[in-house]
């Protein structure tokens, strides 16, 4: 835009209705619309539409088969006071997604930040090696082997060899072992997107900005990596922290290959888990909705907390 | 001369000896930490299936051999459907999928960046909203539409839903924000480009990086994709059920399943070390810019 238009467009606003001077605004700006109408159009009909269904959905007791009845509020209740499974997954997952989601994060951060002094040559190599557990789609079924029950799983035998047990450890039965177990390899697999978006973000910085910090008083990497690195990519940081989010309080998958499902006593049960039973198991979509419901509220209370912990970076 | 310069800040500005050192040591653990179960994994399919069952277990196989492999494709020639028609399948889908996702995606992204219109905030808080929405759930409703627009059962029911993808639309736009400058920008509109010429030949090449990791991630997710509610004719379903159908016959097919894990990755592997190559050289010719 020319400042000549800009200013005929401020003079402009002031005798029209907000109302007038929006569609002027749309009008001005018709190609945007278009350019955005191909992506918003797949996203209405395959994401927004369905989410939204499955909120109305969450207040009946649809089951895929009754002509659904509505129950405003008694999904919501019966989840809270009267599952107490429920509960427990709810505990799980928290407890999962706090050490998770926080560590995950860091650590993506960490190693692209480590990952981005290297030379160019070395540093397309350690990317790979950082990010090959992410690569292959079930490739941690091999912590099933390397901790198997028997005395053909790996630590089993070489604890049985050095002597140090008696007899096996059934890791996936017990109930000691299937959270931390699972948490370890959740944490292995977790230099995943956000950790590719922190390693992009970190190239696009301009270096003139290093150069300005360093006559400015920057004394070693951490300074410089707080007031100067952490606040140009923002972005990235707020996309990492979402995918962050959705990881670890989407966390399931790993615990069905590993310890089953459902995993002993449903020690490692989680929301995630609890879902897809009423959904994939008993069909009782409007329940399940609910619980998605409350998993999706959850995420955006965490996006909130974490996005305010985001504003303080770099001050 | 551009990772010259580099190198000569990176001796220069804030850095200690120290300090090198104990990252060094620390991306070595933890890489070896992170490699060492794919390296098993190579191993595994290397091992003749005595070795597979041997205990003590090994790590490191003793007699290598590519005796699985050949099992593999021996048991691939006898499925149903020929199957080269997996192969294609999965490919037409990851290529079509990446494809589609990155130009609807970075299109949008774009707009909704750069371009001043009413409603963008909205549009945007709710499209980064709803990555939040398990998609479990929607699967249901999502089958309907499907069915409306008479999709199931052919591959558009796989392609369509990966140009929507909401993760690639966030990620591009998070880049345009940071790494394309508005007064560069503007200088286009006032030479009299227009927008998607703008946006063609001024913003893309800036976020370049952004996507090329887009590419990396949407097609690997296309391509480890297994079987779906959408498709149920056999001659439209993934290589990766295919591999899972010949690998869930047992114990004796254990070695078969250890080849069919490497072939899975290969792909992936490949287009992320060209996608991750070019995001390198990127950096490198924006350092002779300036």
């Amino acid at each position: 835009m020319s400042q000549k238009t800009a200013t005929k467009k401020a003079v402009a606003r002031k005798d029209m209705t907000r109302l007038q001077w929006t569609w002027k605004e749309m009008k001005r700006n018709w190609v945007a619309y278009l350019m955005i109408a191909p992506f918003c159009l797949v996203f209405t009909l395959f994401t927004m539409a369905p989410v939204i269904v499955s909120i109305i959905m969450s207040f009946t007791d649809f089951n895929m088969i009754q002509v659904p009845n509505f129950l405003f509020l008694d999904n919501y209740i019966r989840l809270f006071l009267d599952d107490d499974i429920f509960l427990l997954a709810v505990k799980n997952t928290l407890i999962f997604a706090i050490i998770v989601g926080p560590v995950s994060y860091l650590m993506s951060l960490m190693v692209a930040w480590f990952i981005n002094e290297l030379g160019p040559r070395i540093r397309a190599i350690v990317t790979l090696i950082f990010y090959a557990p992410s690569i292959a789609g079930q490739v941690y079924l091999i912590w099933g082997t390397l901790f198997s029950g028997d005395s053909y799983g790996w630590v089993n035998a070489t604890l049985l060899d050095l002597g140090l047990i008696a007899k096996e450890i059934q890791f996936f039965e017990d109930k000691k072992y299937v959270m931390p177990l699972c948490i370890v390899v959740a944490l292995w697999t977790s230099l995943g997107t956000s950790f590719l978006s922190f390693i992009a973000g970190l190239q696009g910085i301009d270096r003139s900005m290093y150069e300005a910090a360093a006559v400015d008083g920057i004394r070693n990497r951490w300074q410089e990596l707080w007031y100067v690195t952490l606040p140009s990519m923002k972005p990235q940081l707020m996309f990492g922290a979402i995918m962050a989010i959705t990881s670890s309080f989407g966390f399931g998958g790993v615990v069905d290959a590993l310890a089953g499902n459902p995993s002993v006593d449903y020690c490692a049960w989680t929301i995630m888990h609890h879902l897809n039973d009423y959904l994939g198991a008993r069909f009782e979509v409007g329940y399940g909705s609910a619980i998605a419901v409350v998993l999706f509220a959850i995420m955006i209370g965490a996006n909130m907390l974490v996005k305010k912990m985001l504003s303080k970076v770099g001050q | 001369m551009a990772r010259l310069r580099t190198r000569k800040h990176k001796v220069v500005l804030n850095r200690s000896v120290g300090g090198d050192l104990g990252i060094t040591l620390m991306l070595t653990f933890l890489g070896a930490f992170m490699f060492l179960p794919m390296l098993y994994v190579v191993m595994q399919s290397l091992k003749p299936l005595d070795e597979l069952w041997m205990f003590p277990p090994r790590f490191i196989v003793m007699n290598p051999t590519l005796r699985n492999f050949s099992d593999l494709f021996v048991l691939m020639n006898t499925s149903w459907v020929p199957f080269s028609r997996y192969i294609f399948n999965t490919v037409l889908v990851s290529v079509c999928g990446t494809a589609g996702n990155l130009l609807f995606a970075s299109l949008c992204a774009y707009a909704l960046a750069k371009i001043k219109f009413p409603g963008r905030k909205g549009i945007f808080k709710t499209i980064r909203t709803s990555l939040m929405f398990h998609e479990t759930v929607t699967a249901v409703t999502r089958f309907t539409i499907m069915s409306v627009l008479l999709l199931i059962d052919t591959p558009l029911a796989l392609i369509i839903p990966a140009f929507g993808s909401t993760l690639g639309l966030y990620l591009m736009k998070q880049f345009m924000e940071t790494n394309v400058n508005d007064s560069v920008l503007e200088s286009s509109r006032l030479d009299g480009a227009t927008e998607w010429k703008t946006f063609w030949v001024i913003a893309m090449p800036m976020v370049k990086p952004a996507w090329l990791t887009l590419i990396i991630y949407c097609f690997q997710g296309l391509w480890n994709a297994g079987s779906s509610i959408y498709i149920h004719s056999e001659q439209f379903k993934s290589f990766n059920y295919a591999i899972g159908q010949i690998t869930a016959g047992g114990i004796k097919r254990a070695g078969a399943s250890a080849a069919a894990q490497v072939i899975m990755m290969m792909v992936p592997i490949a287009v992320f070390v060209i996608s991750q190559s070019n995001i390198i050289e990127t950096m490198g010719s924006s350092g002779m810019k300036d």
